[in-house]
């Protein structure tokens, strides 16, 4: 998959992305805008300098709130010039849930508020959008269940760069139109996430541009590891026991995994791994079903759920979740329709956070794993929120699901507000 | 009119840089083979030593996943296009 590069006066000679290496193989690979390996097709990760200095906990907590003071463990040398003010979302305790969950504390990590486009996909678009200036590329694309579609657009826009964004056409309003404001050139695709998928793969290849999740996505999916960074160093430089987060791909939890990993081998938290949990909806499970059944390679599936970000039917990173999951003691659950929707007015009416369907999955995911007992009453959790439920306001107020009651309607006068508030008393 | 395999590019470099190979069969395995027996550097990236598609390379018969649709042992006929895509991609 060599890429076309048309224009290449725009590079940025100040920022290097690292050279790559086969996960499977080990094979090297320069750095190029390439995702798979040429002698055994498994994909292609940045490989960091060994020998680069690493900062200490006070360097880092020194510079700017944002996911670049970690710069060290992304996949550049030198300093970043795009996206600067991406990351370092709240990390908000919800005693409460906890003890829903029958845990000792719990916390969300909420990227449902991320800059710009409000929700994790900034993180990994960030650190993409760099590494094709860096390749001089001048247009960049993704295919998107819809939150990246967002992050794309915003984040060329500001870059002043082009950008060719394809996502299913049934996508939810708030998705479609929080992408075209930022005028990139969007296509409704008929069929679902995974036909435009394999559609981009066919124009990464063609046309040459940046595809983040494609030909860039070695670069792209480093950008997920700062979601741990900030969990731990939030945490007060520590780790929590277990995490919980939804799955479409299933690349954030490897990610997350490998990010606490890295802080423990830099010394900058010490003590066990955490154990990862992933949760997806059952109308769209294949990496619950990997997990749970303990298959040797993904069964794809067509999705049928309301969690439309994470609706990914054919998971590229699914059986590297698997081994994320498994190898840290964790495991996975698959929720209802019902479920998700429960989550989302859940975490709303205990911890005053609003998040998308996918966001109602980890909720749900991780009432489902507490039932099922694998939390310890000792333990410290922590949930990834990784979107805004303002996007997908169509799931809370869905009749065949559990929708939102009636707003009363009322006249000016005091005389209905008395009656609305007496209604209210037990 | 046999059928029509479209290669990406870190394949075709291993089929004299060819894009789109032309084949004949019943089954999209046994155009795989005809495809692996006039490329053999090819053979190993499009099945493994079962006969089988890998995990990581996607085959589309028409604009359709092939492991909805039996696998190599689907049914092809003249005209039907193939395509090959490399599956680490999205999410």
């Amino acid at each position: 998959m060599t890429a076309i590069i048309s224009e290449p006066s725009a590079a940025d000679t100040t920022l290097r992305p690292n050279a790559l290496v086969c996960r499977l193989c080990k094979t090297p690979a320069e750095a190029a805008p390439v995702a798979i390996c040429e002698h055994c097709l498994g994909p292609l990760d940045p490989a960091p300098d060994p020998n680069r200095t690493l900062p200490s906990r006070e360097t880092i907590e020194s510079r700017p709130e944002s996911i670049w003071r970690y710069k060290e463990w992304l996949p550049f040398h030198g300093d970043p010039s795009l996206s600067l003010d991406t990351g370092f979302t709240p990390l908000v305790d919800a005693p409460r849930l906890a003890e829903r969950l029958g845990v000792a504390r719990c916390w969300i990590k909420n990227d449902a508020v991320s800059h710009p486009t409000l929700s994790f996909k900034d993180r990994v678009v960030a650190t993409a959008i760099n590494a094709a200036k860096a390749f001089g590329l001048d247009t960049i694309g993704c295919a998107s269940t819809g939150n990246l579609a967002n992050a794309v657009a915003a984040h060329a826009a500001r870059a002043g760069m082009k950008a060719w964004i394809f996502i299913p056409a049934d996508l939810e309003v708030g998705k479609v139109i929080g992408t075209q404001i930022f005028a990139p050139n969007l296509v409704r695709i008929q069929g679902t996430y995974d036909d435009v998928n394999r559609l981009c793969s066919q124009i990464a290849d063609y046309f040459g541009w940046g595809i983040v999740n494609v030909n860039l996505r070695g670069y792209y999916g480093e950008g997920s590891k700062t979601m741990a960074f900030e969990i731990a160093e939030q945490l007060g430089w520590r780790l929590p026991t277990a995490v919980v987060a939804p799955m479409a791909g299933g690349s954030l939890v490897t990610k997350l995994r490998k990010g606490f990993r890295e802080f423990t081998e830099a010394g900058l938290v010490n003590g066990t791994a955490p154990r990862i949990y992933g949760t997806q909806a059952l109308g769209c499970a294949p990496i619950v079903n990997l997990v749970e059944r303990d298959l040797d390679q993904i069964e794809p599936v067509i999705p049928n759920t309301i969690a439309r970000s994470i609706a990914i039917g054919n998971p590229a990173d699914g059986m590297f979740a698997k081994r994320a999951i498994v190898e840290t003691g964790g495991s996975a659950a698959g929720v209802s329709e019902e479920a998700i929707v429960d989550g989302m007015r859940l975490l709303a009416k205990e911890v005053g956070i609003f998040t998308e369907t996918a966001g109602g999955v980890t909720v749900a995911g991780a009432l489902k794993l507490a039932e099922q007992g694998r939390f310890r009453p000792d333990d410290e959790v922590v949930l990834c929120i990784t979107g805004n439920g303002l996007k997908t306001i169509e799931a809370v107020t869905d009749p065949k699901l559990r929708p939102l009651p009636e707003v009363p309607v009322i006249a000016p006068r005091m005389k209905e507000v008395k009656a609305l508030v007496e209604a209210t008393k037990p | 009119m046999p059928v029509t395999l479209n290669l990406p590019t870190v394949l075709s470099k291993l089929a004299e840089g060819n894009k789109t190979l032309e084949a004949d069969g019943n089954t999209l395995g046994e155009v795989v083979s005809v495809v692996a027996t006039r490329y053999p550097e090819l053979a190993p990236r499009l099945r493994d030593e079962n006969g089988q598609p890998y995990p990581f390379v996607t085959f589309y018969l028409n604009d359709d996943d092939i492991r909805f649709n039996g696998g190599f042992d689907a049914a092809v006929k003249d005209g039907d296009e193939v395509t090959i895509v490399p599956a680490i991609a999205g999410g």
